[in-house]
């Protein structure tokens, strides 16, 4: 929430730094006594959860890129004597590759929680799409970081995606093909190709970072929403993010570590492809070519839709309509909890992006292909005709009448005059 | 806490299962490969350093005659974590290869004995050399194959004892061999082992189950060196994380409970 200052300089540093780069008024402001809803719950530490990770992605992958290569004869071993000779380098490159699993693992999380709660509703709507450009540039960046490794599944990813450009063709005939010539910087993909994914992938976190920065800007303007959807209506209805959020989210951030532990020192490989260890071939194709696991859903998309300009733009279209979601969303309310006929479509929507994670990683034939369809078809069903149309005729469930009504039960509310 | 637990549960749940669910898909090509029991299975096993070091004889006497190891240098045979042959071990074992060094002063290469620094040695000069050796088939670098395989090492077990006879509906492409634990069923790889083409010494028995289970938890430590050190390192990491979480839950109670205790007290007196 926007409020007024209450930060008083107390050393003469402060008073100096004050009058010149007020840093402790704003952390004091914006990371002190910040009002947040009291009643958030822990859906709401995936925001510290992916500040956390997005530091980790970012200093593990300055070491890594100390000791990588990007030579197509130098990539894959240069990776392989990161995990045998450099100090810790096993480490460096696990916690990399595993973090970007555990990254968008969260991001997910994030994304359904703000998607659940109507997080992205009015006056959220910038905070919602700076989100989901945040996500485009993780998918960005995920798949320009895993085509470095230079194994099979790599090599071959970069192949089947810039391909994808060719279908432009369709439309204007050499465009495409133009396109594609200059992403890869030759006929192929190539060392060229290579370089300029390496220099892109160090490049883009940095730009999610600046994003964050403009995302948490834009969420401490109308505050953080709540498990109501009720906005802040009085002092009670809020808590101080120190202590009260900085130990909740540091709990929350710990328990985090712990499944990042498990899959980082006892199973590295499990999420990612065997193939990957097989150090690229240009000339033998691999006999399924699946990306990483959190790409299978739009990868299902892609490949449900028959036409290959119309596929892509299902794939790109499977991101960008988040985009108009505020919009799309009718409802006079925010959270799917109140919402008794909206509650159901979430979560067969939930089950239908799990149920395209499935189908991505399957060879699309037989009624594996069909369900991908019907998945795919619902996908964007959900958002463009259930959204609208469900909250016009929904009638939603009584609010409380406030935040603290609906923590302390209804007694309170009367007395709730910020006298807490 | 309840909640807080389920909803970790829940996510750590969704985490194994989904991408499980897809890897298992293609793990299969149609064969079976039986898990063995391995000393190094997380979360707190290492590896078996005789069995290791039976390991390298088989891959010395019978793989490294096809299959080069380029990431692997004859010192990794004395670390920690690995074989850990003695120090001199690894002089002899290293000194028995010819390695091509040079130019030296006059502009030509030459051949001298092998140094604990050098690479393995590969059996080919080059992959068209591997493949005109070898019916056309090019014997892979075999550094990462328990990496590179679904199964890791079970796959390999179940490859180098899967070799029988074709059944009789099958018909086998020329100079192919039958393998139940390969993909299609025909590789171009012989069987390399049979008992006995192997002295052990440690009165282990010289049979094609030992040779095999051997060389393939020997490919194991040689694609994850590491592994003994990642597994203590996450030893430590794992109960100072379980701690510090039990430390941060007490604190965000402590924190959390001055606001129970004037919500309460603020119900109570309205």
């Amino acid at each position: 929430m926007a409020h007024e200052s209450t930060y008083t300089p107390s050393t003469g540093i402060e008073r100096w730094l004050d009058t010149r780069l007020p840093i402790p008024r704003l952390m004091h402001d914006q990371f002190g006594v910040f009002p947040m809803p009291r009643n958030v719950n822990y859906w709401w530490t995936f925001g510290a959860i992916l500040s956390f990770m997005l530091a980790v992605q970012i200093v593990t992958g300055i070491v890594l890129a100390m000791h990588y290569q990007p030579t197509t004869d130098g990539a894959f071993d240069s990776v392989e004597k990161i995990m045998r000779d450099v100090n810790w380098g096993w480490l460096l490159r696990y916690a990399h590759a595993v973090g970007a699993s555990m990254f968008f693992f969260a991001a997910f999380i994030h994304t359904f929680r703000g998607l659940y709660y109507g997080s992205y509703k009015a006056p959220r709507e910038i905070l919602w799409m700076l989100g989901v450009l945040i996500l485009f540039l993780m998918i960005a960046t995920a798949f320009m970081g895993y085509s470095l490794v230079w194994g099979q599944m790599s090599f071959w990813a970069v192949t089947v995606i810039t391909n994808l450009f060719t279908s432009l063709d369709t439309l204007i005939p050499g465009l495409g093909t133009t396109l594609v010539q200059w992403i890869w910087g030759g006929f192929s993909v190539g060392e060229p190709t290579l370089n300029r994914l390496f220099a892109l992938h160090y490049l883009f976190p940095f730009i999610i970072a600046g994003v964050v920065i403009l995302h948490i800007w834009a969420l401490h303007i109308p505050g953080s929403n709540n498990p109501t959807g009720v906005e802040v209506k009085t002092k009670s209805d809020t808590l101080p993010f120190h202590p009260y959020f900085t130990i909740k989210d540091g709990f929350a951030v710990v328990l985090f570590c712990l499944l990042f532990g498990v899959f980082l020192f006892y199973a590295p490989n499990y999420l990612g492809h065997t193939d990957n260890y097989i150090p690229a071939n240009p000339l033998q194709t691999p006999p399924h070519i699946v990306p990483e696991w959190y790409f299978l859903p739009f990868y299902a998309i892609l490949r449900a839709i028959p036409d290959k300009l119309l596929g892509v733009v299902g794939l790109i279209g499977a991101i960008v309509v988040l985009f108009f979601i505020p919009w799309l969303d009718t409802s006079r309310i925010r959270s799917v909890s109140y919402r008794p006929i909206f509650k159901w479509f979430f979560w067969l929507f939930v089950i239908c992006c799990l149920a395209l994670g499935y189908f991505g990683s399957q060879a699309p034939e037989g009624w594996k292909l069909l369900w991908g369809r019907i998945c795919t078809f619902y996908y964007f069903a959900f958002f463009l005709i259930i959204m609208p149309v469900v909250g016009l005729i929904e009638k939603p469930k009584r609010l409380p009448g406030s935040i603290t009504e609906s923590v302390l039960g209804k007694k309170d509310t009367s007395a709730s005059g910020g006298n807490a | 806490m309840g909640n807080v637990l389920k909803l970790f549960a829940a996510a750590a749940l969704v985490a194994f299962v989904l991408p499980g669910a897809g890897l298992a898909a293609d793990a299969g090509h149609g064969t079976e490969i039986k898990a063995q029991e391995w000393s190094f299975a997380p979360p707190f096993g290492h590896f078996d350093r005789a069995q290791l070091q039976r390991g390298y004889k088989v891959y010395q006497f019978v793989c490294a005659n096809c299959h080069s190891m380029n990431l692997l240098s004859y010192r990794n045979l004395g670390e920690p974590g690995g074989p850990q042959f003695p120090e001199k071990a690894v002089a002899t074992l290293a000194a028995q290869a010819q390695i091509t060094d040079g130019p030296d002063d006059t502009g030509k290469m030459f051949q001298r004995p092998g140094k604990p620094s050098d690479r393995f040695r590969a059996p080919y000069p080059n992959d068209q050399a591997a493949r005109a050796a070898n019916n056309g088939a090019l014997p892979p670098d075999l550094s990462v194959m328990a990496k590179a395989r679904p199964g890791g090492p079970d796959y390999l077990y179940a490859l180098l004892t899967g070799y029988s006879d074709a059944p009789s509906d099958m018909t086998m492409s020329k100079g192919m061999h039958y393998n139940a634990a390969f993909p299609g069923h025909q590789i171009a790889m012989p069987s390399p082992l049979s008992d006995g083409v192997v002295d052990y010494t440690d009165g282990t028995e010289p049979t094609v189950k030992n040779y095999a289970k051997d060389v393939s938890a020997f490919l194991m430590w040689a694609a994850e060196p590491t592994l003994e050190e990642r597994y203590k390192t996450g030893a430590r990491i794992m109960i100072f994380l379980i701690v510090f979480a039990v430390i941060m839950f007490l604190a965000k109670k402590a924190v959390w409970s001055r606001v129970h205790k004037r919500d309460h007290a603020a119900k109570s007196g309205a």
